[in-house]
């Protein structure tokens, strides 16, 4: 039992935090495709940027979480998400309309946010240095350990306290997006223009408004998910590209284009890197007694190093685009 | 005055003119239909009056007021719809939630209109929480023309609205139309099913090579005989 | 090829007095860095600037001649450069000597088996077995079997790295280690290219960033094979070394070696672009729609492009490689190797190899160059925050003054495809409308 536990604390809960970032990330991702055509590679220093002024907010005034009983930083989440959304518009106007509005292909759109992601990556490497910070600076992160009470069963399972204000997190900005694209008049103006922009454009919808109102979705939506993952662990400012893939990963596994899908997707992925991860050998333990003689199970049994973790995402996409390139739920635009 | 007035139109797509002056002219309570062969332009100028292409002489006039050239939304707003030929859903979107897209910029209406769009297209009731991309060509070509009502346009914009459809469906199709234009809405429609079209246009205009070649009552051009001989298929 | 190739792309012959102003520049520049930093220093930079001039012609044909986005330059370049190290590096006697060779030789038989097996037990429906039951067979085969190769892989370079330190080299000369690195780089190109080219162009973009990372962790990570980041030093040149004719001549021999092969290169691209081949790949990338009247063969176009450009990535790493005299693979960065060279095609002339040459030399130039700069600068406004407000002064100000060179990278990629979408030296298409 206590393997058990073991599998608890290594699988299923750290797979659900890697699993709810990289969903709300891969939805923000999709979102940006689903309206623009492209993929958005300075998405993941978006992330970064909305976790950088949390951090800052929270350096500046770190006892604001105490006067209600919650940690600073998620106090500040919500004014990050706005300056988030605001670069994001921001970076819009200056960076993508221009190409819009000369009608180039989708890839130039590619690179031009490898352009930005640079531009971010290095300012905001600039202001807060390469190395980790805490985010948790004048609160103390609580750890839950919940014993078990099963007889013979001495690991707890441990879940912290970001851990669980990010799986409420999580769930708020899931039902939010569901019925902002479903019940609003804007979020249905999001999925028709998505679905064909000309005629969203001959039905009155203004494109442009749309097109705003997407990128403060993803820039809010990216600010979550860098927030949440700093949280987690620490803010660390050279996550950009190890993050892009497997969010992108996730947003093709789902179905690019498709925001639940990018949801699915990104616990698909996180969970598939945490299996990959853990260690079999320590679930197989019990039973080493029964095996035959000649079957001695080496110590390590995982199917990659964590120093290899990256190979997950990049594996599960090969295998989706060579199996389905739609997506498990068909996407609109291969 | 009239409810469409287009005035010697010039228009067409990167420096190639595809219309060469042509003249289109409905009343309120009409049904204009355009008719011609291929490439005569008829498409291109239901186009060129919604705006979705350049008008580069000329003028078209809504209600007295020059309007070419404005984008979309503000046609939309001045009482302007467009039924596109093809990609004329949102496939995703459920019934219903293509025709609140419709009524995007009157939200205040969308309940009164979405009751009378479904009595105008009744097959639209029961699917409305199917998706659009679902539904059979005919009922999406209901969906499309629904969307475009939902707005409460003064003129609808109908580009060949029976195209690919079986003739039961197209029958049904011009039926509804007829009952719109009854409603007070202007049509002006291009159609490649000349002689059926002409039979409910109180105005019928025969384009060639981007130029009108008869302008009559739709009466008048089914009884010509020239008209017949050349683009009524005899 | 005689003249009847009436091609869309034959200018009018016109004085190229934009390409020889250019190029004086260039040469007033690199005169300049010579007169400023000594022969030595300044000779090295143009070696390197040449070796950055082959990557850029390697990406210059996926993105200016194919419109393909490659976003992982840098994971070629390191596979070329892994070959360069792998080749030429003396054999160590202590692996070789050892029962280890023929360990590893077991284990990469047994992962030969292994994937014969799941490919044979992926075909077992044509034996009448359900396919669904074939499938789960197959992957249940695969991920077991994949856990046991595995597992004695893991044993074989444990004791690889404990007891020979690392598998050493095959000490041959270092243009095998080239022909190699552009080998092995050109079939991780075919790879990823059969996964992406029929798909949408973003995806290629992901899937090639993703594979340079993966290829840096790899070669990081696997110390039997690279000796991690312990470092492998130093690789044989393939002319005379400083240390027997002294710096500037030996590197200018070097120079003059990465000279001829720029110039070979240069010559078959050119013969390439202008043959019907080359018609037919800028045809498919001007307008996909009417090329795919021409039915499969536009797919095999993408790939024999990509491969191309990825073959001359890994040559071009491999001669990077051996120049540097160092395999470090901790210092494959995507900065240095891929976005400079994204900067040095998109600024110098897509698809232009005359343009994307001189963008390569421009380029590298003004990047070392502003690296003093940039430390200039960033010192002037510490000292000018620290007069006027009272700042502290930052520790690490070389970082930072790294981080500016990131944004500036960034800024002139976005600025350059917003205001110059077509380079300093455009290509010489003719576009019939």
């Amino acid at each position: 039992m206590n393997e058990l536990v073991f599998f608890i604390n290594n699988v299923v809960i750290a797979g659900s935090v890697t699993g709810s970032i990289y969903a709300i990330g891969a939805v923000g991702v999709t979102l940006i495709f689903s309206i623009m055509r492209f993929a958005h590679f300075a998405h993941g220093d978006m992330m970064t940027f909305g976790a950088f002024m949390v951090l800052l907010l929270t350096t500046l005034f770190p006892q604001a979480g105490a006067a209600i009983g919650v940690p600073t930083p998620l106090i500040m989440l919500p004014l990050a998400m706005v300056l988030t959304a605001a670069l994001a518009v921001g970076l819009d106007r200056a960076f993508y309309k221009p190409l819009r509005a000369h009608g180039v292909k989708p890839i130039v759109f590619v690179i031009a946010s490898l352009g930005v992601a640079l531009m971010l990556q290095g300012l905001i490497r600039l202001f807060a240095g390469t190395g980790g910070q805490s985010l948790y600076v004048d609160d103390r992160k609580e750890i839950f350990r919940l014993a078990l009470p099963i007889e013979g069963v001495r690991v707890p399972v441990v879940i912290t306290e970001p851990q669980l204000y990010l799986f409420a997190l999580t769930l708020v900005a899931v039902v939010g997006l569901h019925v902002f694209l479903s019940r609003s008049r804007l979020g249905k103006a999001m999925r028709a223009m998505s679905d064909n922009p000309d005629l969203a454009q001959a039905s009155g919808i203004n494109t442009h408004t749309i097109v705003a109102v997407t990128w403060m979705l993803a820039g809010g939506l990216a600010a979550i998910a860098g927030t949440l993952l700093s949280l987690d662990v620490t803010f660390k400012p050279d996550l950009s590209f190890f993050l892009l893939l497997p969010i992108f990963a996730a947003a093709i596994v789902g179905g690019v284009g498709h925001p639940y899908g990018a949801i699915a997707g990104g616990f698909v992925v996180g969970f598939a890197e945490t299996l990959a991860v853990f260690n079999w050998n320590v679930l197989l333990r019990p039973f080493r007694d029964s095996l035959p003689e000649w079957l001695s199970l080496p110590g390590n049994l995982a199917f990659v190093g964590t120093e290899y973790k990256i190979v997950v995402p990049f594996f599960i996409l090969v295998v989706i685009l060579v199996w389905r390139p739609t997506g498990i739920f068909k996407g609109k635009v291969i | 005055m009239p409810l469409l007035d287009a005035r010697d139109v010039h228009g067409g797509y990167g420096g190639m003119n595809i219309l060469n002056g042509v003249d289109m002219a409905i009343e309120a309570d009409e049904i204009g239909v355009i008719i011609g062969p291929n490439g005569a332009g008829k498409s291109t100028m239901l186009k060129a009056i919604f705006g979705l292409l350049h008008v580069s002489q000329g003028e078209v006039l809504l209600r007295g007021e020059p309007i070419q050239n404005l984008p979309t939304n503000k046609l939309v707003h001045k009482g302007m719809g467009f039924v596109p030929q093809e990609y004329n859903v949102f496939p995703s979107l459920t019934v219903k939630e293509n025709l609140q897209m419709g009524a995007y910029l009157k939200p205040g209406n969308v309940k009164r209109m979405l009751a009378q769009v479904y009595e105008f297209f009744p097959p639209l009731l029961e699917k409305r929480h199917q998706p659009a991309g679902e539904l059979s060509g005919g009922q999406r070509q209901m969906v499309a023309m629904g969307r475009a009502l939902m707005a409460e346009p003064e003129l609808l914009l109908l580009d060949e609205p029976t195209a690919g459809l079986s003739p039961l469906y197209m029958h049904e199709i011009l039926e509804r139309v007829k009952a719109i234009n009854a409603a007070g809405v202007g049509v002006l429609m291009v159609e490649q099913n000349a002689k059926q079209a002409l039979a409910i246009a109180d105005k019928g205009f025969v384009l060639a090579n981007g130029q009108n070649r008869f302008t009559d009552t739709g009466a008048a051009l089914l009884a010509d005989p020239e008209v017949a001989k050349s683009f009524l298929g005899g | 090829m005689d003249k009847t190739t009436t091609d869309s792309v034959v200018a009018p012959r016109r004085f190229p007095l934009r390409e020889i102003l250019l190029f004086l520049v260039l040469l007033a520049a690199v005169l300049g860095v010579y007169a400023l930093m000594g022969a030595a220093y300044s000779t090295r930079m143009l070696v390197e600037a040449a070796c950055y001039a082959i990557l850029a012609l390697g990406l210059t044909i996926q993105w200016g001649y194919a419109g393909q986005f490659n976003a992982g330059v840098m994971g070629f370049v390191a596979l070329g450069g892994f070959c360069a190290m792998f080749f030429s590096v003396p054999v160590n006697e202590a692996f070789w000597g050892s029962e280890l060779p023929g360990e590893l030789a077991r284990v990469l038989l047994y992962g030969i088996g292994a994937v014969l097996l799941v490919v044979g037990a992926s075909r077992l429906d044509r034996l009448g077995v359900p396919r669904r039951l074939r499938t789960t067979i197959a992957v249940v085969l695969a991920v077991v079997l994949y856990l046991v190769v595995i597992s004695a892989l893991r044993e074989v370079t444990d004791q690889i790295e404990s007891r020979a330190g690392f598998v050493g080299g095959l000490g041959l000369p270092a243009w095998v280690g080239w022909i190699f690195g552009g080998a092995l780089a050109g079939g991780v190109g075919y790879f990823i290219g059969r996964v992406c080219l029929g798909l949408r162009s973003d995806y290629l973009a992901i899937a090639t960033l993703g594979i340079a990372e993966i290829i840096k962790a790899f070669l990081k990570n696997s110390d039997w094979l690279t000796r991690g980041t312990a470092t492998v030093s130093p690789l044989p040149w393939p002319v005379p070394g400083p240390a027997e004719v002294g710096f500037t001549l030996a590197r200018a021999l070097y120079f003059s070696v990465t000279a001829v092969l720029i110039a070979a290169i240069f010559f078959l691209l050119h013969r390439a672009y202008h043959a019907p081949w080359g018609r037919m790949i800028r045809a498919i990338r001007d307008n996909e729609v009417s090329a795919s009247a021409m039915g499969k063969t536009i797919n095999r176009r993408r790939l024999e492009i990509f491969v191309l450009g990825c073959i001359l990535m890994g040559i071009g790493g491999a001669v990077l490689g051996s120049f540097n005299s160092l395999f470090d693979p901790q210092g494959y960065l995507p900065l240095n190797h891929t976005f400079l060279v994204l900067v040095m095609v998109i600024l110098g002339g897509p698809g232009n190899n005359l343009g994307t040459i001189f963008g390569a030399v421009a380029v590298y130039v003004i990047w070392l160059m502003s690296e003093p700069l940039a430390l200039f600068l960033m010192e002037l406004a510490v000292s000018f925050g620290e007069g006027a407000f009272g700042w502290d002064t930052p520790t690490n100000l070389d970082s930072r003054a790294l981080q500016a060179r990131v944004f500036v990278i960034g800024l002139l990629i976005t600025l350059v495809l917003r205001f110059a979408p077509k380079g300093l030296l455009p290509e010489k298409a003719k576009h019939i409308a």
